[in-house]
């Protein structure tokens, strides 16, 4: 069963850094999982924590946030902001029960599409470790 | 403004065991401004109990709504259609004025407060917010460089500092600072130090809680 389970990851992207590292990753021709659906964001700081929620109520088995380096966001502390919220969150999932490595953020810069390619492969590790998401395996139900 | 903050998702998932249909019902007066019951957190505190009933396999409608305020009976009122559709449990995202209006209002329901209700202070920076006023119902704050020793001093002390003021900070937490440190700095700094000399009458403290449950009646406003 979970040799066949192909996880479905969201990536929030900020549109500065990750998103263009994921052109260039594709620019390049490198390889990664195909279960990652990408998500624009202008900043890591417009990442809210009910657009992972609702991520999560839809279906992913896990969320990350893709930012700038730290000290390198274009709007000074977006990334930060977000590294914050994703660090609430993960303790709210926690309270009802749900793994916090569900959700995770990354930092990484415009010119590292090999980077990309290796957090999506990373992640995909991890969520394909931790199993189909508690809550989707009840909506599939 | 009221400061609240959300109560546990344990505690309010205790309110809503067994039950099939919910309503999460914000509040856009103080609480949303305080960031703990306004839309955003309606949505947030929703979605985590949709998400903790899916993974148990519960069957649970978790609808959201959010009033203008939840302190003033018109509001309240504009929940009549909401509430005609029967739901098990209503949580309450307001201060505790609001889930004791709701139940007022709908005397059937199951009204639970989701937020603990906390102080009445004011944000420090966006995130942290402090204690700057008790409600004692008689404000004398211009007598102490316009800080309240009331609700900032451990004691309410009003004449001075206690012995457990140790370089600037109050000696029952080195995150509280000591009001009577800052009111003194400030006001030897504008040398106005004979002023405040005088000793400061015993308060009454009828207009405060002491006094009992208090009531305003305006009889100019009231129709």
């Amino acid at each position: 069963m979970s040799e066949e389970f192909e996880p479905r990851i969201i990536a929030f992207c900020c549109q500065y850094c990750a998103y263009s590292a994921a052109d260039m990753a594709g620019s390049m021709r490198l390889q990664y999982p195909c279960n990652v659906e990408i998500v624009l964001i202008p900043c890591t700081g417009r990442f809210d924590v009910i657009l992972a929620l609702k991520a999560f109520e839809s279906g992913a088995d896990g969320v990350y946030v893709a930012g700038c380096l730290e000290g390198n966001c274009h709007f000074l502390d977006g990334n930060i902001r977000a590294k914050k919220r994703v660090a609430y969150l993960r303790k709210e999932l926690e309270s009802i029960g749900v793994e916090p490595d569900r959700l995770a953020m990354y930092n990484l810069s415009a010119s590292q599409g090999p980077r990309f390619a290796e957090i999506v492969k990373e992640f995909s590790d991890i969520v394909t470790g931790l199993g189909p998401s508690p809550m989707r395996k009840k909506l599939a139900a | 403004m009221i400061i609240a903050e959300r109560k546990p998702v344990d505690e309010i998932k205790g309110f809503i065991e067994g039950k099939k249909k919910v309503l999460v019902v914000g509040c856009r007066g103080c609480v949303t401004v305080c960031n703990a019951g306004g839309t955003k957190e309606v949505g947030i505190l929703a979605s985590l109990l949709r998400l903790d009933a899916q993974k148990d396999g519960r069957d649970l409608t978790v609808d959201e709504h959010t009033l203008e305020r939840q302190c003033d009976p018109e509001y309240i009122d504009e929940l009549v259609e909401l509430v005609e559709k029967k739901y098990d449990a209503i949580l309450s995202m307001a201060c505790s004025v609001g889930p004791q209006f709701l139940a007022r209002r709908y005397p059937k329901e199951k009204i639970y407060p989701s937020l603990n209700t906390c102080f009445i202070g004011g944000a420090l920076a966006h995130g942290i917010w402090a204690e700057h006023c008790q409600a004692c119902g008689n404000c004398i704050i211009h007598n102490f460089g316009g800080m309240c020793p009331i609700s900032r001093c451990s004691k309410s002390l009003l004449n001075g500092p206690c012995g457990g003021s140790a370089g600037g900070v109050c000696e029952i937490s080195k995150e509280v600072e000591c009001i009577w440190h800052l009111i003194a700095t400030k006001v030897m700094e504008e040398n106005r130090l004979d002023e405040f000399a005088p000793i400061q009458p015993i308060k009454d403290w009828s207009s405060s809680r002491d006094g009992g449950p208090r009531k305003i009646v305006r009889e100019e406003l009231v129709k």
